[in-house]
């Protein structure tokens, strides 16, 4: 069965990423811990937010008592980046998708599971996001609520080793087709480059983080566009 | 669980999910523009490069170790391996590094 296979396929390729979150999600279940929200809550915070940047300022605004309205603000601005993506993947899924199909695959549509589904070679079904986003949600949720109960951390060394295992990740994604086509060479240099600017230069540097990569990918994928138009529906 | 976490959450999964949910419930036909399409071809190598650089660098708790870990992992995908063996050759490189640093 078609649904079946590619089911199973996302899920394999949903491992890596489903790892790669336990230890983040176990950072933000003992972040919340420590700052008195209640085991429960917490894994309910990362089951119906499934991101982490959001939810860790979600948190520093749960113990500053923020209003509701700067909650839905900050939201809002740390994540408007998922916009771009989901309109990036509303063209990546297959025709015939239905609009149910497509609200239940935005659920899962996080900064990995996009990014695997992009590097795909063709278009993705849904059976194909269902899985892909399983282990990933089980992982967030169960990451968190270790996080949560256990007192002892993790051994400094180790989480901070960790650290870096998600920026591996995106590497192993962009890296070989950057080497293999110049185009997109050239507009992930154009992004890079962006992205140093905001980080380092004075007053670029005071914009939130959030908005600074909606800036990059805007910036660099409009000077892809304009100076490397692709022609086919899909080149990679 | 008290009402002051419960509004916290509902305003985080709602605005959260209703991001994702919109572009994608919105766009169902085929974008026809060479423009946008190439725009929404470049769009997942833009967004991923500016999210792992310059930050990459800062993602451990020394400055050397993340340089390391990030020269491993860039030699890896070079070479075209998997996801996972790129992230364990960053992580391993910033274990070693660190390690090292314990000892100097």
């Amino acid at each position: 069965m078609e649904a079946k296979k590619d089911y199973q396929r996302g899920l394999k390729d949903g491992i890596p990423i489903g790892l790669g979150y336990l230890s983040v999600s176990f950072t933000f279940g003992m972040m919340a811990a420590a700052a008195g929200v209640p085991p429960l809550a917490a894994v309910l915070i990362s089951l119906t937010n499934l991101t982490s940047a959001g939810q860790f300022a979600g948190l520093s605004l749960m113990i500053a008592h923020g209003s509701l309205l700067e909650m839905a603000l900050t939201q809002l601005t740390i994540n408007l980046r998922y916009a771009l993506m989901s309109l990036s993947l509303s063209q990546k899924l297959e025709p015939g998708i239905t609009t149910v199909q497509r609200c239940i695959v935005a659920f899962g549509n996080t900064d990995e599971i996009f990014a695997l589904a992009s590097g795909q070679e063709g278009k993705v079904s849904s059976w194909f996001m269902y899985g892909l986003m399983t282990l990933p949600i089980l992982c967030w949720s169960s990451g968190t609520l270790l996080g949560a109960v256990a007192n002892s951390l993790l051994p400094d060394l180790l989480r901070s080793a960790l650290g870096i295992a998600i920026y591996g990740m995106f590497l192993a994604i962009i890296i070989p087709p950057a080497r293999k086509i110049a185009s997109i060479r050239k507009v992930l240099i154009f992004s890079i480059l962006l992205s140093c600017a905001f980080y380092y230069l004075p007053v670029l540097k005071d914009i939130s983080s959030g908005f600074v990569i909606i800036i990059c990918a805007v910036g660099a994928s409009a000077f892809g566009a304009w100076m490397f138009p692709i022609k086919e529906a899909d080149p990679s | 669980m008290s009402m002051e976490y419960l509004g916290y959450m509902i305003v985080m999964a709602g605005v959260t999910y209703f991001i994702r949910m919109l572009p994608l419930a919105v766009f169902q036909k085929e974008i026809k523009s060479v423009f946008l399409k190439s725009f929404l071809f470049y769009v997942p190598y833009a967004v991923l490069g500016a999210m792992t650089f310059p930050v990459i660098l800062y993602s451990t708790d020394h400055r050397l170790s993340a340089l390391g870990g990030m020269l491993a992992a860039l030699v890896m995908a070079w070479r075209g391996k998997g996801l996972l063996s790129v992230a364990i050759s960053a992580v391993l490189a910033v274990l070693l590094i660190e390690y090292g640093l314990l000892y100097i």
